[in-house]
């Protein structure tokens, strides 16, 4: 099955949508993504048994971040979908890029720094 | 250990509105365990911070650390070097870590964290209080459940009339704390220990004799 799906649309790959950190999804926004989706499996199908759902409760924490600094939750989403859908991920990314083309680039877009200003210094652990 | 939570970022960026360069610091103690200001967490506040600042078209720079303990002066002492050219220190531990950071460095230092109470977690994501600090345990008399902070009088011959079917007068959702020693002493066979009339108690040990102090001589070095 070789599907088209918006070009624009970059894959990083994850163990389980249950190893998503907010830190993740922060970096590709403060990196100047315009907007993420997650991709977890279908919801009662999680090898982990409940990876998709603790994936859903923290993009519904970004989300609500998102809007408090003005970033704007609807920039992210979390679908779920099984594998074998090869279609249905496609269609989704066509309709997450028609979403996010209607909001409009990344709102970081032109402003502030090129470098994002962060400097870690690692710490305990 | 102690429980604390995060404050509006609105709130902790008023606070540095007029910085440039700030340090986050997190600590690796209590407020890791309760999710509030540990690596994790200290990252998200600075990215948010960061993305903030710079809509606001005010870029901010951010230096993230997190420290073994806020409340231990070796810590603290480690942090000079990451402080000193910050504008103001962002501080992620309990009320005890910010007070540590003030004394020991010449910066504006403030909290990001409201430190709510002592507790434990119930089950993960859930905290709740369980003792009151008050300096002198009383929960041998009492079954291993505090009244001084889980009954919301504190009283110490309870239950109060408002108890009403195991719950405290001032929320259905509310244990009372006196109905669960009630039930608890009587599974364990010892309701006559409750018959004991407990005098006032001593609250000189407890808040009201003032700031306290534990020392302990054996234990200093030199
Ligand atoms: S009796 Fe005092 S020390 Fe013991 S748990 Fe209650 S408040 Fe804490
Ligand atoms: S109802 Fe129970 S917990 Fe509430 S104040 Fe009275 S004795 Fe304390």
């Amino acid at each position: 099955m070789r599907l088209q799906y918006s070009p624009n649309v970059r894959i990083v790959e994850m163990t389980c949508s249950g190893n998503i950190d907010h830190r993740v999804i922060l970096n590709a926004f403060e990196e100047g993504a315009d907007g993420v989706f997650v991709a977890g499996c279908m919801e009662g199908d999680c090898h982990f048994l409940k990876g998709n759902i603790r994936a859903k409760k923290r993009v519904h924490a970004v989300k609500k971040l998102l809007d408090e600094i003005g970033i704007g939750g609807e920039r992210l989403e979390m679908y779920n979908l099984s594998s074998a859908q090869g279609s249905r991920f496609a269609e989704i990314a066509d309709e997450m890029t028609a979403r996010i083309r209607e909001l409009g680039p990344n709102p970081l877009t032109g402003v502030g720094a090129a470098c994002c200003g962060c400097s870690k210094e690692g710490g305990a652990k | 250990m102690i429980i604390a939570q995060q404050k509006p970022i609105k709130d902790i960026a008023a606070m540095v509105s007029d910085c440039r360069k700030v340090a986050l610091i997190g600590c690796a103690g209590c407020v890791t365990v309760c999710l509030s200001g540990g690596e994790k967490e200290t990252e998200i506040l600075a990215s948010a911070m960061r993305m903030m600042r710079r809509l606001e078209g005010k870029p901010l720079e951010t230096v993230t650390f997190t420290a073994t303990r806020q409340c231990d002066p070796e810590y603290v002492d480690a942090l000079e070097g990451l402080v000193k050219d910050v504008d103001a220190v962002i501080s992620l531990a309990c009320g005890v870590g910010v007070q540590y950071l003030a004394e020991r460095f010449d910066k504006w230092v403030v909290p990001a964290l409201n430190t709510n109470f002592i507790g434990g977690s119930r089950v993960h994501g859930v905290w709740e209080e369980k003792c009151g600090l008050c300096g002198d345990c009383i929960l041998h008399k009492t079954g291993g459940i505090c009244p001084i902070i889980r009954c919301s009088k504190s009283i110490l011959n309870g239950p109060c009339g408002g108890s009403q079917y195991g719950k405290c007068e001032i929320s259905k959702d509310v244990d009372c704390a006196w109905q669960l020693i009630y039930d608890r002493m009587k599974k364990l066979g010892r309701l006559d220990k409750l018959m004991e009339i407990q005098p006032a108690k001593d609250w000189s040990t407890s808040r009201d004799g003032g700031p306290r102090r534990a020392v302990r001589e054996d234990v200093m070095i030199g």
